[in-house]
């Protein structure tokens, strides 16, 4: 009985076995070479001495810090921070409108869209911590130079998310605009944004909570923010404030992300 | 007559209290938040003219014959998102099993492996690069332990919700057959999300790609080091060439990897 039900089962499909082991032989020798450029140089002697330091640090958090209000506080740091991911999400979140309409198909044409979306990726390729480096020089050190660098990273997601979803829009509406006589700016206005407006706001969402770990790392370069002070406990040794700040930093992140998700499910 | 009987039928909007409520608050938040940072925009646009003499300096030429010496550090990086990535990947997949709450049916394992989880990715890879250098020395090794949590904190979250994802009927029926827990695995969900795991382990490669490329800010190896020395001792023109090599770089392996995503899923 048992045999016949195996018999029956159906053969498997034949596959290009050559071109498979090919492939696998390919990404098993990017790994090897991967691993022998890893240059080990065996821990350092001072690495056990840190790492008690470090879980000392952890579990004597910082309350002198945490109860400071004054700038030099941990609480001026958060908001700070806080303030740097809304200010440079909604500075990308406006400018990454036209670029996203200079992006999508069926507002510019194919050609044009190319163009548009070429650019989008370039400005996602470029790093926030670079821009963010390059602002420093022209608006010095601080808050700003980080929300700048934000305001212009954010724009490569977004102006793609964004554009995406002009191209998935109902095209109907615009052509029953377009019929009516309206012009570009009606169709803009009357068309376009009133139909993507609810994702536009869910994905500008979710790139606050991408921005708000990005404005916690700025401050390491200077960009103002949480990073700064962490930045200066770590290399200071102070693992106590270390661990309170990313004790501190997690909690925040969490919530926001609670709260932005929840807006978002009800957005979409 | 016909025009005021035609106006009559319209029916008046009632007053969105909530609506208008929200856009003060956001309104609030954004000037708040404006303020609070000290966000200028007069002074940005006054300072506009810097930017360009930055980017003259950086770009106008770059330091060309630099190149044949960012080579080395810029395999490093490649090198270090390659390992960190992988490395993430292999510890990732078991975990997310015990995180999806359709293979293993206990909420008292799935939800602190979930908890863990979410810390892992609310650290930011370069926070855990400063941290991982002071225990184990500047160099690409404290860069790489960065990146492998990072990466295994994105995968195995992805991966979790493929897993929760999958068909279910196709569990059932081997079940039904008598199979145990890891025939289950086997035959009904490894062959479900393998290429969804895949396609994610590429995705984490390319964000620890670009993520290498700035950790040795902080020590932590690869072209940012590079990078950061010369921006201390201001050789503009050479951090400038960095700039568009790590540029072209992060470009050609999205695209390549991008491209292989798409076959995958």
């Amino acid at each position: 009985m048992m045999e016949t039900l195996v018999s029956n089962i159906p053969k498997k499909p034949k596959t290009n076995k050559l071109y498979k082991t090919l492939i696998f032989i390919a990404v098993f020798s990017i790994i090897i070479w991967a691993f022998d450029g890893l240059n080990y140089k065996g821990i350092m002697v001072t690495a056990s001495g840190t790492v008690s330091g470090m879980i000392r640090g952890f579990l004597n958090p910082d309350i002198e810090y945490i109860t400071n209000t004054t700038v030099d506080g941990l609480l001026n740091a958060v908001i700070e921070t806080i303030a740097i991911a809304i200010s440079g999400t909604f500075v990308s979140g406006i400018l990454a409108i036209p670029f996203a309409l200079f992006a999508s198909q069926n507002i510019v044409g194919e050609k044009v869209s190319k163009v548009g979306k070429f650019i989008i990726t370039m400005i996602r390729t470029f790093p926030e911590l670079i821009l963010a480096l390059i602002f420093i020089s022209v608006v010095g050190p601080g808050a700003p130079a980080g929300i700048l660098a934000l305001g212009i990273h954010s724009i490569g997601m977004l102006g793609k998310l964004y554009s995406e979803s002009i191209e998935s829009m109902d095209i109907g509406v615009k052509e029953a605009i377009e019929s009516c006589g309206g012009n570009k700016s009606e169709v803009l206005f009357r068309a376009v944004l009133p139909q993507v407006a609810p994702e536009f706001l869910s994905y500008t969402l979710f790139r606050f909570e991408i921005n708000m770990r990005a404005a916690a790392t700025l401050g390491l370069v200077g960009a103002g923010g949480i990073g700064a002070p962490l930045i200066f406990a770590i290399r200071s040794r102070r693992w106590d404030r270390a661990f309170t700040i990313v004790i501190v930093l997690i909690i925040t992140v969490t919530i926001i992300d609670f709260i932005s998700g929840k807006i978002r499910k009800k957005l979409v | 007559m016909s025009d005021e009987s035609t106006e009559k039928i319209v029916i008046k909007k009632p007053f969105r209290f909530k609506f208008y409520f929200t856009i003060a608050i956001v309104v609030f938040l954004i000037f708040g938040s404006a303020y609070f940072a000290g966000f200028n925009v007069y002074e940005v646009i006054t300072n506009l003219g810097q930017t360009f003499r930055l980017l003259d300096k950086l770009f106008l030429p770059p330091a060309w014959d630099y190149t044949e010496r960012i080579i080395g550090p810029l395999f490093e990086t490649v090198q270090m998102a390659i390992v960190g990535s992988f490395l993430g990947a292999i510890v990732a997949f078991p975990v997310s099993l015990f995180a999806a709450d359709n293979f293993i049916e206990n909420k008292y394992v799935n939800t602190p492996v979930r908890f863990i989880l979410n810390i892992f990715r609310t650290i930011p890879a370069l926070v855990l690069a400063a941290l991982f250098v002071a225990v184990f020395g500047i160099g690409s090794f404290a860069g790489i332990v960065a990146l492998f949590i990072f990466s295994f904190g994105l995968i195995s979250k992805l991966t979790y919700e493929s897993i929760e994802a999958i068909d279910y009927g196709q569990v059932e029926a081997i079940k039904s057959l008598g199979a145990n827990k890891l025939e289950v695995l086997r035959y009904a969900i490894i062959p479900q999300v393998l290429p969804q795991f895949m396609s994610y382990t590429l995705y984490a490669f390319e964000v620890n790609v670009r993520a290498a490329a700035v950790l040795g800010y902080v020590g932590a190896g690869g072209i940012g080091q590079t990078y950061e020395r010369n921006l201390a001792m201001r050789y503009f023109d050479r951090v400038g060439m960095i700039i568009i090599v790590s540029f072209f770089a992060v470009l050609i392996i999205d695209v390549i990897s991008r491209n292989i995503r798409k076959r995958l899923v």
